[in-house]
C-alpha cells in the first residue's frame, strides 16, 4: 500500500494549489506597514491542487466509516447517515445566513429551530428544549447548570450528585464542571441501580441523580419511576443521559415518568453523521419548573412569526457562540420527518430486535456478565477467551480483519474485559450474520491461534499501534527534519 | 420502511433465534404502565422529493436574506470556499466514521488532526495544539478554566473588547466553580487599557483574556498585556476571533501568549447561521497535562511503520472522570478537517494573500466612509478586516433605506455597549467586490442626507 506522507512532506515552495483574482482596490502598504506584521509562516505547506486532493482521497481510504459497514460501537449508535439529509443541510438558505442577520430575514432558520425544539419535546414528554449545546457532554453540562440555577434561585444549590458506576465518563466530569461532588451509586446484581443504595445516599445535599436509561449495559431500569420519587422526596432532580434514546423512541417518554432534564445526541439517535469525532448536537429538555433557566437566546413563536428572546432573567446565559451546531439540527430534523411516528417507533423496535439476535446468537461463546434482558445493546467480556491469554482489545483488533468495526471496549467499567455491542436498527441481517460468523470464528481462534489475535489486525494500513510510546514520548506536530532546518 | 434493511422473512428469522414471536416482547422490561401509548404527535413520513420541496421552501421562501448584501462579521466571516474543500470533505470515509477510537482504521482521520494540529501551532507561533473544541466562545471558556487550574488563583480578566458572546460563555461556565471575573475597559484606539489593566492584575489573577483583532476590529498590542500579567504571574490567554487574521499579524506565540485559543469558521466553513464552527487550542508545552481536548500523537506500528493514535488520554473524562481537565468528548473533527484541507490548498501564499486583500478591503471602505459628511471613525487603532464607524443619526432612522436598497450595513453596538451609541461593525472580505462597498457607501451618503432633510432627533 502506498504509505501516505504529511502534506509538509510533499510542499515546494514553487507549487501552488489556489489563486486569488488581483486586488480591486488600492493597496495601501504604508497603512498595512501600521500593524504588527508577522514574517513568512515558517514551514506552511505550499502544494499543488492534485497533490491536496489524492492527500486526502488516500487519506480517507484507510478509514473505516459506517459508510462502509457494520459499525457495533456500542453506545455510539452509529446508525446509517441518509444521504437526502446532506443534500438538505447544504442548501445555500441554510449555509449561508450569517448569524447576526434580521430575524425577519431568517425566518426558515428559525422555523427549523423551533419545530426541533417542538418534536424533541413531543418525543421526550419534556416541556421545553435548548438547540444550544454542541455535543452530549455540553449537554450534560448545561443539564446540570440548569438544576444548579433552580436550587440556587431556591437559596441552596446542594454539594453533591449521585451517579451510578456504570455511566459514561463525561456523567461525573460534567458535574464536577458544575461545582458539584460526585458520589458514586453501585449497582445491584441485576446490572441497574441499587434501589436501596440510592436511598441511603440521597439526601436534601444531593442536588440530581444522572442515570443513563437504558443504562451502558442496555438494561432499562425499570424502576426509574421510583427511582425518581426517592430523588423527588429529598428535593432532588433526575438527570437523564439520553444518549441511548435509540432504545426507547416512541415507547418511553422520559419527561412522563419523572426526568426533569435530558440530553440527546443527535448525532447517536437523529442519525446525524459523527464526522469522525463531531461536530455533534447535544439538545436539552426540561421540565416546565427548569425552563426559565434555559441558555439565551430562546427562540419564540409568536402566531407565525418567529424571534430571538434575549430577555431572560433566570437565564444561566450562554455556553457557546449563537444558537447551536444548526446544519445538524437541520439534518435532523430531515430525519425525523422523514420517518413520521411510526418509522421512529420502528427504529426502536428493529434496533432492539438487532441487538438481541446478535446476544442470542454470541450467548455462551462469550460471557455474559448480567442475564437481564437487555435492549438496543448488549456487553459480552472476554472471560471466556481471558484462559487462552486473549482479552477484548485483541478480539476487537482481529475483527477488524473481518472488514468490521470492532464493538466498544473501553466501556462499562463494571464489566471487565467488557465488548459492548450496539448493532442499531439500519444493518441487514447478512450483515449481522456476517459479524456473529466473526465473532464465532475468533472464539475458535482464541483457542487454537491465540497469536493471530494477539497481533492482529493483519490486513490493515497500519498494524497495531504503540500507545504507550506516544504517550511517553508525545510527538503531537510535525517539525522539519534537523538538516532540512539550515 | 425506511432506512431499515430486514426484511419481514429476515425478522422472522431472527425472532425464532431470540425465541419469541413479537419484537414487542422484547420491550417487557418497560413496564406496561409507563409505556407511551402513543402515537407521537410527529409529521411524515416523508419521502425524498417532499423532504426535498419542504426544506426548499425554509431555506429560500421562508428565508429571505439571498438578494441582501451583508458586511455582517463580529464573530462569523462570510469567505470563499474552494471547490475541493466540499469535495474532499464529504468523502463517506471522512463524514460517515466516529471519534477515531481504533486507529487501525482510522488513521485518515488521525492523519489529518495531526496534520491541522501542526498548522495550527505554525499560524499560532505555539508548541502544541489539540484536535479542536466546540467553537471560539466555549474555546475561551476552556482556556479560563485551564489557566485557573493551572495558577491555582480565583481571578480572571476579560478585555471588554472580547467578544461579547465569549464574556457571556466564559461567565456561564465559571459562574459555579468561584471564579471572579473582571473585566477591563478599551480607551480611544479601541485597545485594552493598559494603566488600568496595571492596577487590576495581583497575584490572585489566574489570567488575561485579550481578542486581537478584538470585537471592534481592533489590533491589539499582545505583548505590553502578557508581560503585565506575567510580572504578576498570571497567565496570558490570547482569543481569536478571525483567524484569517494570524496569516497577517504577529502570532501570539511570539507575543507571549500561554494559551491560545479561538475560532477557525473562516478556514473553510460557511456562516450556517452559526454552527457548526471549530473552536482551536493551542498551549506552550509545559502545560500539557492541564490542556483539555482530544490530542493526535505519532507513533510507529508493530512493524515500525509511523502511524497516529489519540493521545494523552489520561487528562480525559473517559479515564479521570471527574478529575478530567474537560469534559468534552465529541469535538468538531469534521469541521477540523474542512479547515485543513482549506489551509493546505491555500498554502501559505495563498492565505497571506487573503488576509492581505481582506486587509485593503476593510481599510478602503472604511476609509470612504469616513468622508462621509458626519460618518467618523470610532476607534484610532489600526484594524484588520473589520472597524466600526459612529453615524450621525440613530441606526433605526437609516433602516427603511438599507432595506429598499437590500444592504444590511452591519451589526450595532448598543446593546452589548451601550456607550457605543449610533455605532456600527462592519466587515469586509474577498467576498466583497469593490462595487459592492461603493454601493455601500453611496447608500449611506444618501440614507443619511435624506434623515436629515427630515429632521428630528438625530
Amino acid at each position: 500500500m502506498i504509505r501516505e506522507p504529511l502534506i509538509f512532506e510533499l510542499s515546494d515552495q514553487e507549487k501552488s494549489a489556489f489563486s486569488w483574482p488581483p486586488l480591486d482596490v488600492p493597496a495601501r502598504k504604508e497603512l498595512l506597514a501600521k500593524l504588527p506584521l508577522r514574517g513568512e509562516i515558517d514551514d506552511f505547506p505550499q502544494v499543488s491542487e492534485p497533490e491536496v486532493v489524492r492527500h486526502f482521497h488516500r487519506l480517507s481510504r484507510t478509514n473505516y466509516s459506517v459508510d462502509e459497514g457494520f459499525y457495533p460501537l456500542g453506545s455510539c449508535t452509529m446508525k446509517f447517515n441518509p444521504k437526502v439529509n446532506e443534500k438538505i443541510a447544504t442548501l445555500a438558505g441554510f449555509t449561508e445566513g450569517h448569524p447576526f442577520l434580521p430575524e425577519d430575514l431568517v425566518q426558515g432558520n428559525l422555523r427549523v429551530l423551533k419545530w426541533m425544539e417542538d418534536l424533541l419535546s413531543e418525543i421526550t414528554g419534556m416541556a421545553a428544549f435548548t438547540l444550544q449545546p454542541a455535543a452530549g457532554a455540553q449537554g450534560e453540562l448545561t443539564g446540570m447548570m440548569l438544576i444548579r440555577a433552580y436550587l440556587e434561585s431556591q437559596g441552596d444549590p446542594r454539594k453533591y450528585v449521585l451517579i451510578p458506576d456504570s455511566a459514561h465518563g463525561t456523567n461525573p466530569s460534567s458535574a464536577h464542571l458544575c461545582g458539584y461532588r460526585v458520589i458514586e451509586i453501585k449497582s445491584n446484581q441485576q446490572g441497574t441501580v441499587d434501589l436501596d443504595a440510592l436511598r441511603t445516599a440521597m439526601n436534601k445535599e444531593v442536588a440530581a441523580l444522572m442515570i443513563t436509561n437504558p443504562n451502558t449495559l442496555g438494561i432499562f431500569e425499570s424502576d426509574i419511576c421510583e427511582i425518581a420519587d426517592i430523588v423527588h422526596q429529598q428535593g432532588g432532580f433526575l438527570y437523564m443521559d439520553g444518549a441511548n434514546m435509540n432504545a426507547l423512541v416512541g415507547r418511553f417518554r422520559p419527561g412522563d415518568n419523572g426526568v426533569d432534564v435530558i440530553h440527546l445526541n443527535l448525532h447517536k439517535t437523529f442519525s446525524t453523521p459523527h464526522g469522525g469525532g463531531g461536530p455533534g448536537s447535544g439538545p436539552v429538555g426540561v421540565t416546565k419548573k427548569l425552563e426559565p433557566f434555559l441558555p439565551v437566546p430562546v427562540i419564540v413563536q409568536e402566531e407565525d412569526k418567529f424571534r430571538l428572546d434575549f430577555n431572560r432573567p433566570h437565564s444561566i446565559g450562554r455556553v457557546r457562540s449563537f444558537y447551536g451546531n444548526f446544519l445538524v439540527v437541520v439534518k435532523a430534523l430531515a430525519y425525523i420527518l422523514a420517518l413520521g411516528s411510526e418509522g421512529l417507533k420502528e427504529v426502536s423496535e428493529i434496533a432492539v430486535l438487532n441487538a438481541n439476535y446478535i446476544r442470542r446468537s454470541l450467548e455462551g461463546i462469550y460471557h455474559l456478565q448480567y442475564s437481564t434482558p437487555t435492549l438496543h445493546e448488549c456487553v459480552f467480556s472476554d472471560k471466556h477467551q481471558k484462559k487462552y491469554g486473549v482479552n477484548n482489545l485483541d478480539i476487537a483488533k482481529r475483527l477488524i480483519d473481518f472488514g468490521l468495526h470492532p464493538p466498544t471496549v473501553s466501556f462499562p467499567l463494571t464489566v471487565h474485559g467488557a465488548l459492548m455491542i450496539e448493532p442499531t436498527e439500519t444493518e441487514s441481517k447478512r450483515d449481522l450474520d456476517m459479524f456473529i460468523q466473526a465473532m464465532k470464528r475468533i472464539a475458535d481462534e482464541a483457542v487454537h491461534q491465540p497469536e493471530l489475535l494477539k497481533e492482529a489486525p493483519h490486513s490493515t494500513y497500519v498494524r497495531r499501534l504503540d500507545e504507550t510510546r506516544a504517550a511517553r514520548q508525545p510527538v503531537l506536530r510535525w517539525r522539519p527534519e534537523p538538516e532540512e532546518e539550515k | 420502511m425506511k432506512y431499515i434493511s430486514l426484511s419481514r422473512q429476515d425478522i422472522k428469522e431472527m425472532m425464532k433465534v431470540i425465541g419469541i414471536s413479537h419484537p414487542e416482547e422484547l420491550f417487557t422490561p418497560i413496564p406496561e404502565k409507563i409505556r407511551h401509548p402513543g402515537p407521537l404527535k410527529v409529521p411524515g413520513p416523508l419521502s425524498e422529493p417532499e423532504l426535498i420541496q419542504l426544506f426548499q421552501d425554509i431555506a429560500h421562501h421562508q428565508n429571505n436574506f439571498a438578494s441582501f448584501n451583508s458586511f455582517l462579521g463580529g464573530g462569523a466571516y462570510p469567505h470563499f470556499i474552494p471547490a475541493a474543500v466540499d469535495y474532499l470533505s464529504t468523502r463517506g470515509e471522512f463524514v460517515s466514521p466516529y471519534t477515531p477510537y481504533q486507529p487501525e482504521v482510522s488513521q485518515g482521520t488521525l492523519q489529518v488532526i495531526f496534520e491541522f494540529q501542526t498548522l495550527i501551532c505554525q499560524l499560532t507561533g505555539m508548541d502544541i495544539a489539540n484536535a479542536s473544541l466546540y467553537d471560539g466562545a466555549s474555546g475561551a471558556a476552556e482556556a479560563v478554566l485551564m489557566a485557573n487550574r493551572i495558577t491555582r488563583r480565583p481571578k480572571v480578566i476579560l478585555a471588554a473588547s472580547l467578544h461579547p458572546q465569549y464574556r457571556q460563555t466564559i461567565k456561564t461556565y465559571c459562574q459555579n466553580i468561584g471564579l471572579i471575573i473582571e473585566e477591563i475597559s478599551y480607551n480611544e484606539e479601541g485597545r485594552i487599557d493598559l494603566t488600568s489593566l496595571e492596577q487590576m492584575v495581583d497575584d490572585q489573577t489566574a489570567a488575561v483574556v485579550v481578542q486581537s483583532p478584538n470585537y471592534f476590529g481592533v489590533v491589539e498590542e499582545w505583548g505590553p498585556v502578557f508581560k503585565l500579567g506575567r510580572q504578576k504571574g498570571a497567565l496570558g490567554i490570547a482569543v481569536i476571533a478571525e483567524a484569517l487574521s494570524l496569516a497577517l499579524l504577529q502570532p501570539p506565540g511570539a507575543e507571549g501568549a500561554d494559551v491560545v485559543t479561538g475560532e477557525a469558521q473562516s478556514f473553510g466553513l460557511p456562516l450556517a447561521y452559526g454552527g457548526p464552527y471549530l473552536g482551536f487550542m493551542a498551549c506552550r508545552q509545559e502545560f500539557i497535562r492541564q490542556f483539555p481536548g482530544r490530542i493526535a500523537g505519532e507513533t510507529r506500528d508493530v512493524n515500525g511503520q509511523r502511524g497516529y493514535v489519540l493521545t494523552l488520554s489520561t487528562r480525559e473524562q473517559h479515564i479521570r472522570r471527574e478529575r478530567a481537565t474537560s469534559n468534552i468528548c465529541t469535538n468538531q473533527a469534521w469541521c477540523a478537517l474542512r479547515a485543513t484541507i482549506y489551509l493546505e490548498l491555500l498554502g501559505r501564499r495563498g492565505l497571506r494573500e487573503l488576509a492581505q486583500q481582506n486587509f485593503y478591503k476593510a481599510n478602503y471602505l472604511q476609509e470612504e466612509l469616513v468622508r462621509i459628511p458626519g460618518v467618523s471613525l470610532r476607534f484610532q487603532g489600526p484594524v484588520f478586516n473589520e472597524f466600526v464607524i459612529q453615524l450621525p443619526v440613530a441606526p433605526a432612522r437609516l433602516e427603511p433605506y438599507f432595506r429598499e436598497n437590500k444592504i444590511i450595513p452591519g451589526l450595532t453596538l448598543e446593546e452589548d455597549y451601550p456607550e457605543l451609541k449610533n455605532c456600527l461593525l462592519l466587515c469586509a472580505t474577498e467576498v466583497h467586490p469593490k462595487e459592492t462597498l461603493d454601493r455601500l457607501v453611496n447608500v449611506l451618503t444618501e440614507a443619511i442626507a435624506r434623515v436629515k432633510e427630515k429632521g428630528g432627533q438625530e
